[in-house]
């Protein structure tokens, strides 16, 4: 793809440049007009994109007025939830004392952090397998990975469920965690990063004396933060987020991740619909403070890796 | 040494899932007894492919597919379009209005749009009383309505991923071309009919697949906000498969129905080399 467009570039800056020479002075009218035209177009990306972007952004501001509202007073209605300005943050207060959402955000703690750690070491360590090890049988292990990554796992629901059953591991961590950490796009993310290293360092590593494992991991590994930080925002997020595999996997309300949790609330709430907008506030305030502080990293790995829940 | 580690969880988790949902869509499994049960045959498939229940679920899952992919693909180009020629300092406001929702739990989603959709006193309904309508419509207790609610609930959650996408194909597109237009006269629709639309092209095709294979997969919203109702008019392939496996304990025949999707969604990821490779030829 980028040679190709390397090749048109060339080709029409060289028209671009022979077009542009005379352009200036002659042309001036047909210039200006031109450029108004151009701020025209700017004028109005601005105002159809500013009218969508606040489309977007409705939704959001409305759970957080409808959470900084007496539950009294969302019971009512749209309207009144408009016309009360008297925000208080009683809900947030009874949830943060009520003790469920703790036991929540531990569980969203310890199986996205336990996972992204398992997935990111493991799958480093095949992708550098297979991009610097002549080993016997990698060509069938690559021929696995690439047939893997267009397995849909949510549609592999119900055998992992029984697989989990039968290792006695239902309603632990262990159940939300061990099926997520084959993650075969991450190995191709490294992989490719790893082709695209210098191999000189290692070279002359192994000339001195290192072993493999030496050198994956004070070489290469310091060598790939960026990708290991963009993989492991990603990942995170995907784990943190999984709503059917803890749904089935774990019963115990003690041991419920945010997403189960959340799916719990709006039954046993009734009608308090501050309090439920407010649950469903905190369950996302995690991942938003986490995006407004990697927002490039979590960017470029969503761009990077084009994978899709 | 270096692959065992992931391959165990690999073949553990992923392989064998595969193999055993295989195995056990051939026999009558039950989730409360032990081992595989009587042996069925193709009993399993013949009952799914015969039942109506499995073809509405299937049916629905293609609905929810065809109101989501459009929109999806084609607001994204848009946004994508029309914040890479703003550009700047301003893109992140539009990150952060088209991408966060895309970050949140798909339960938080549901909760948000279930209380906007809430019959009478709902931010929509209250919306359309004050343009006048007299008696709308709750939008998710109605059979015609609750799959375009849904749909639109995933069109607000999901746009910012395409969006990221185009925005990352865009910036490979070098500003020189654009110059070189405009400066032969050509104006900003045409620019973007000829350069932006074709250079994209790549980007369009692996946007609109992923974008086909995730609707496909479509569960957490129809779960989370009308459990398949009203009746069974939301009612999707992935919802009817843990239906039938965890409250029917029937996992042979949810095996079936999962063997099922799973060959749907296998078909279309297996179409994208292909294309790659009629693009890649016609570009040569």
């Amino acid at each position: 793809m980028s040679s190709d467009n390397g090749r048109a570039v060339k080709q029409r800056s060289r028209n671009g440049v022979s077009a542009a020479a005379p352009a200036p002075a002659p042309a001036g009218g047909n210039v200006s007009a031109r450029r108004s035209a151009g701020r025209m177009f700017t004028v109005v990306s601005w105002i159809v994109l500013v009218g969508f972007a606040a489309l977007w952004i409705i939704p959001s501001l409305w759970a957080i007025k409808t959470s900084l509202t007496p539950n009294s007073v969302s019971a009512v209605g749209a309207g009144p939830i408009l016309r009360n300005w008297n925000l208080t943050i009683d809900s947030y207060r009874t949830l943060l004392n009520g003790g469920n959402i703790w036991n929540w955000y531990l569980a969203s703690v310890v199986t996205s952090v336990v996972t992204v750690a398992l997935t990111i070491l493991f799958a480093s360590m095949t992708a550098y397998a297979l991009s610097r090890l002549r080993f016997r049988g990698r060509h069938l292990v690559f021929l696995l990975m690439i047939a893997g990554i267009m397995v849909p796992a949510q549609v592999l629901i119900v055998p992992i469920f029984q697989e989990l059953n039968a290792f006695g591991l239902l309603n632990t961590y262990w159940a939300v965690i061990l099926p997520q950490v084959p993650a075969v796009i991450a190995v191709f993310v490294f992989k490719q990063f790893f082709d695209g290293l210098p191999q000189a360092f290692e070279e002359s590593a192994l000339i001195d004396g290192a072993g493999y494992w030496r050198i994956y991991w004070s070489i290469v590994m310091p060598m790939s933060r960026p990708v290991i930080g963009a993989m492991s925002i990603v990942t995170f997020v995907g784990v943190w987020n999984n709503l059917i595999l803890p749904l089935f996997v774990l019963s115990n309300p003690n041991l419920m991740t945010i997403p189960v949790g959340l799916a719990t609330v709006q039954g046993s709430y009734g009608q308090q619909l501050s309090d439920i907008q407010a649950s469903s506030i905190l369950g996302a305030l995690p991942l938003v403070v986490l995006f407004l502080i990697f927002q490039k990293r979590i960017v470029e790995g969503v761009a990077g890796t084009g994978l899709k829940g | 040494m270096f692959v065992a580690p992931f391959g165990i969880f690999y073949l553990v988790f992923l392989i064998w899932p595969v193999v055993y949902m295989f195995i056990t869509s051939l026999f009558d499994t039950s989730l409360v007894k032990h081992g595989f049960g009587p042996f069925a045959g193709f009993a399993n498939y013949r009952e799914m492919l015969t039942k109506p229940e499995f073809w509405s679920a299937m049916w629905h899952t293609i609905q929810f597919t065809l109101y989501t992919v459009p929109p999806l693909v084609v607001l994204a180009f848009v946004f994508a379009v029309l914040a890479n020629r703003i550009g700047g300092r301003s893109e992140w406001l539009f990150r952060l209005a088209f991408f966060v929702p895309f970050i949140l739990p798909s339960a938080t989603i549901a909760l948000i749009w279930s209380f906007i959709y809430t019959p009478s006193t709902g931010l929509w309904n209250s919306f359309q009383k004050l343009l006048g309508a007299a008696d709308p419509a709750p939008v998710l207790g109605t059979p015609d309505l609750a799959m375009v609610g849904i749909a639109v609930t995933t069109v607000w959650w999901t746009i910012g991923f395409n969006f990221i996408l185009y925005l990352a194909g865009l910036q490979d597109i070098p500003r020189e071309l654009y110059e070189a237009a405009a400066v032969d006269g050509a104006s900003q629709w045409q620019q973007i009919r000829s350069i932006t639309i074709p250079l994209l092209s790549r980007t369009t095709t692996l946007v609109l697949l992923l974008q086909i294979i995730a609707s496909l997969k479509i569960f957490d919203q129809v779960y989370l906000m009308t459990a398949g109702g009203p009746g069974i008019s939301t009612q999707v392939v992935l919802g009817l498969v843990t239906t039938t496996a965890f409250t029917d304990y029937r996992v042979g025949a949810a095996a079936a129905a999962s063997v099922l999707l799973f060959i749907v969604i296998l078909a279309i990821t297996v179409v994208r080399p292909l294309i790659e490779r009629i693009q890649q030829r016609r570009e040569a």
